[in-house]
């Protein structure tokens, strides 16, 4: 099995590596100690005993004291592509991707136009045959023209290729199409993602309605938003027998909402953000919408909390970034004028290291668990660190502190969450596909000598 | 101080020196010449994406009170008309080197942008519904002046709370001057955890008369339209401050412009307990004390002797 099978990714030179003394965990795998990962062809060839392993001519990286980790998976990335190529495309996304350990990425639907025809998948997936760094997988939107009125061609999607739907951006708010979705997917399969928010509920709301928005004096959108949506949808998917999955999950009463649905056999699953996990709305008493305006908005401490013990107990499988690259000139406004979203490819693993795992709120191999658990909800195989496994590998210097920012991104944008954080934990490798995807330059400057 | 952006950031002894200054001007401003060479030289723009009367026209009357020239910007009739962003708008109008800025904008955090765009001092003059710290001070000088101090003084802030950047202010600095505060309205016009900004929260007028001071807040019209209520009618019924229910040792504020029937009652505004014309008249003298304070402000000789002022030497008036 090979990642490639189904999404797409720029041809390569298959690696020949070895990986000396690296500290191998991949939980789910039940791996877990120090040995030679050797890479041969773009496989998995074997775990050798440290300092074991025969090069054979196979270039050969000092990772002792370095944690190799079966590459992450992000099923939430806006690619920008078509319509806002001076955000982000193909390229930089997928560059901004290997950069922060990624082997696959899911690019969502909501460019300018939508993906919503067979053509839209075809002409991406060549872009991506171009120029991906690591492979993309595309989603298309469910509505035609993401109006919320009408089905996309579903069967002919799939067949372009398309690897699932989402309106993502836009709640579905009509129920009458969100159940001739669910009806139509047992035509033509694909998981649908869905943006989950009452626009009446939300209004003009910029952030989580609470006493910060109190005291700013901004609009809320309150958490009842999110999670009615939830309870409506996982209503239906369980009328239907359809698969969903609940993206960005931000408020406790979400993670209860997707909770109480898996328990009652819902196939339902769900992700939670990076910034979601790390911060919460007293962030946005500084006004600054360039690191702290996104949609769903940061919530309560409350909130996060729910969200952490939700990644602990499983109800949210994954973590997905929701990289919504945007330009200075949309965020150098005011924060009600401010476009929503913030960046954070490059910096997942670094800041939910640094947050979560450095003071203990959770172990690395959850961690690590999390950051892989976005491709299994869209049928496509977790990347592994098992023997005769394609290479997907992120290695990862856990004690090497880097300031977010200060050696410019691979991203187009520069609106992350992260910006001036110092955080502690990098990615110095990512192998993508069998493929040598990213090496930190002065890493691969230090190997050399 | 450098800027003023918000209440706050603003300390009860900050608070306090700027009422004092305000004292002096208040003094100054019974004299026949009314003007003082503060600020001469110097250059004052103000800057308003909304419109305004009392805030504008006391900001520009302040401005030349204290000599400073003055460019006035409406965004309506400007190059904000033709698309120009609020940053642009900043560095073109930065480029006459002005020495405060005196901004309102519809959104919030606006003036906070605009200090990191310019070198100049710059003023909040009521960014979104976030802030209107100039109004806040203004009122607790106007109050100061009638109960020597606030504190321990109860005060309720009555209407529609969350669409008010006056209500957010007053509500910091009353409390910062020691007064305990209410906020009384509506739920659906009180936003959901205002309470931890330190009041408390009422939905009825019932304990009104435990108030010392009443301020009304305006109650606009669209807001029946977006079901905040469900009439003005009833809202009036409701929550209409009137003489019936005040009584007659309350005091009674409103940051005007008034609806006259709606929050407040005729007969209630024009009563001897309504500070309505001397908050108007507090708001010249707080407004040359706040450009006093961020101008002119770390050099602390009287300015204020008597005279036309071109004989006067300026001892002020000199970058802090």
């Amino acid at each position: 099995m090979s990642l490639t099978d189904t999404l797409d990714v720029r041809p390569g030179e298959q690696a020949d590596l070895i990986l000396r003394r690296a500290s191998v965990l991949d939980p789910v795998a039940g791996i877990e100690g120090v040995h030679d990962v050797v890479v041969r062809n773009g496989e998995i060839a074997e775990l050798a005993a440290p300092g074991e392993a025969v090069a054979e001519g196979a270039e050969e990286l000092d990772a002792e004291g370095m944690h190799a980790f079966p590459a992450f998976f992000d099923p939430h990335v806006h690619l920008r592509t078509p319509g806002h190529e001076h955000k982000e495309d193909v390229e930089t996304g997928t560059r901004a991707a290997a950069a922060g350990g990624y082997c696959g990425i899911l690019a969502m639907a909501n460019t300018e136009p939508p993906v919503c025809t067979a053509a839209d998948v075809s002409a991406l997936r060549e872009q991506a045959r171009a120029g991906a760094s690591v492979p993309v997988g595309f989603m298309a939107t469910v509505s035609r023209g993401m109006k919320g009125e009408e089905l996309t061609e579903m069967v002919e999607l799939r067949e372009a290729g398309a690897v699932g739907f989402s309106d993502d951006g836009l709640p579905i708010v009509s129920a009458r199409l969100m159940l001739r979705a669910l009806q139509y997917q047992r035509l033509c399969g694909g998981t649908i993602a869905l943006h989950e928010e009452d626009p009446e509920l939300s209004g003009e709301g910029v952030m989580h309605e609470g006493p910060v928005s109190a005291a700013l004096g901004l609009a809320g959108v309150p958490s009842v938003s999110e999670s009615t949506m939830i309870a409506r949808d996982a209503a239906l998917a369980a009328y239907e027998d359809a698969r969903i999955h609940v993206q960005h999950l931000s408020a406790a009463e979400s993670v209860d909402a997707v909770r109480a649905a898996k328990a009652a056999g819902v196939k339902i699953s769900a992700e939670a953000s990076p910034h979601h996990l790390c911060l919460t709305d007293e962030e946005v008493r500084s006004l600054d919408p360039r690191r702290f305006k996104m949609n769903p908005p940061l919530r309560r401490e409350s909130d996060r909390q729910a969200l952490i013990e939700g990644l602990r107990d499983g109800t949210v499988e994954c973590i997905a970034t929701d990289h919504a690259p945007h330009q200075a000139e949309e965020k150098d406004v005011p924060f009600e004028q401010a476009a929503m979203g913030v960046t954070g490819l490059e910096t997942a693993f670094a800041a939910l290291h640094t947050e979560l795992v450095a003071p203990g709120t959770i172990e690395l191999g959850l961690l690590v668990e999390r950051l892989a658990g976005g491709a299994a909800p869209f049928g496509i195989e977790r990347p592994s660190l098992a023997p005769g496994s394609e290479a997907n590998i992120a290695l990862c210097d856990l004690d090497a502190e880097w300031t977010v920012g200060e050696d410019g991104y691979e991203s187009r944008s520069r609106n992350s969450w992260c910006a001036g954080r110092t955080l502690t934990g990098r990615v110095m490798v990512t192998l993508a596909a069998g493929r040598v995807a990213f090496r930190l330059r002065s890493f691969s400057l230090g190997v050399a000598a | 101080m450098k800027h003023l952006l918000a209440i706050e950031q603003l300390g009860r002894e900050e608070i306090e020196a700027i009422l004092d200054r305000a004292e002096s001007f208040a003094e100054v401003g019974r004299r026949d010449i009314k003007k003082v060479p503060t600020l001469r030289g110097r250059t004052v723009v103000t800057l308003f994406y909304e419109s305004s009367t009392r805030t504008s026209s006391s900001f520009e009357l302040a401005a030349k009170r204290l000599s400073a020239d003055l460019v006035s910007v409406k965004s309506a009739g400007s190059s904000v008309d033709k698309g120009e962003s609020l940053k642009d708008t900043v560095a073109t109008l930065s480029a006459y080197d002005p020495a405060a800025i005196v901004i309102r904008h519809p959104y919030a955090g606006a003036a906070q942008l605009v200090a990191q765009w310019t070198p100049a001092a710059v003023v909040n003059a009521g960014d979104g519904k976030h802030e209107h710290p100039s109004q806040a001070l203004l009122d607790v000088f106007t109050l100061r002046r009638r109960l020597g101090s606030l504190e321990g003084k109860r005060i309720w802030i009555v209407g529609d709370v969350l669409h008010s950047r006056v209500a957010r202010s007053n509500l910091i600095a009353f409390q910062r001057m020691g007064a305990e505060v209410t906020v009384c309205g509506p739920p659906t016009l009180i936003p959901r955890g205002i309470e931890e900004l330190g009041c408390e929260v009422s939905h009825s007028l019932e304990r009104l008369g435990e108030a010392e001071v009443v301020y009304a807040l305006r109650m606009q019209q669209e807001r029946m339209s977006e079901s905040f209520v469900p009439s003005l009618r009833e809202y009036a019924a409701t929550f209409q401050v009137d003489t019936r229910r005040l009584n007659p040792r309350q005091l009674l504020m409103h940051p005007g412009p008034v609806n006259r029937g709606v929050e407040l009652s005729g007969e209630a505004i024009d009563s001897p307990q309504s500070l309505i014309a001397e908050q108007v008249a507090a708001g010249l003298v707080v407004r040359m004390a706040i450009l006093y304070e961020l101008l002119a402000g770390g050099e602390r000789p009287a300015p204020l002797a008597e005279g036309d002022g071109s004989a006067q030497p300026t001892p002020i008036g000199q970058p802090a």
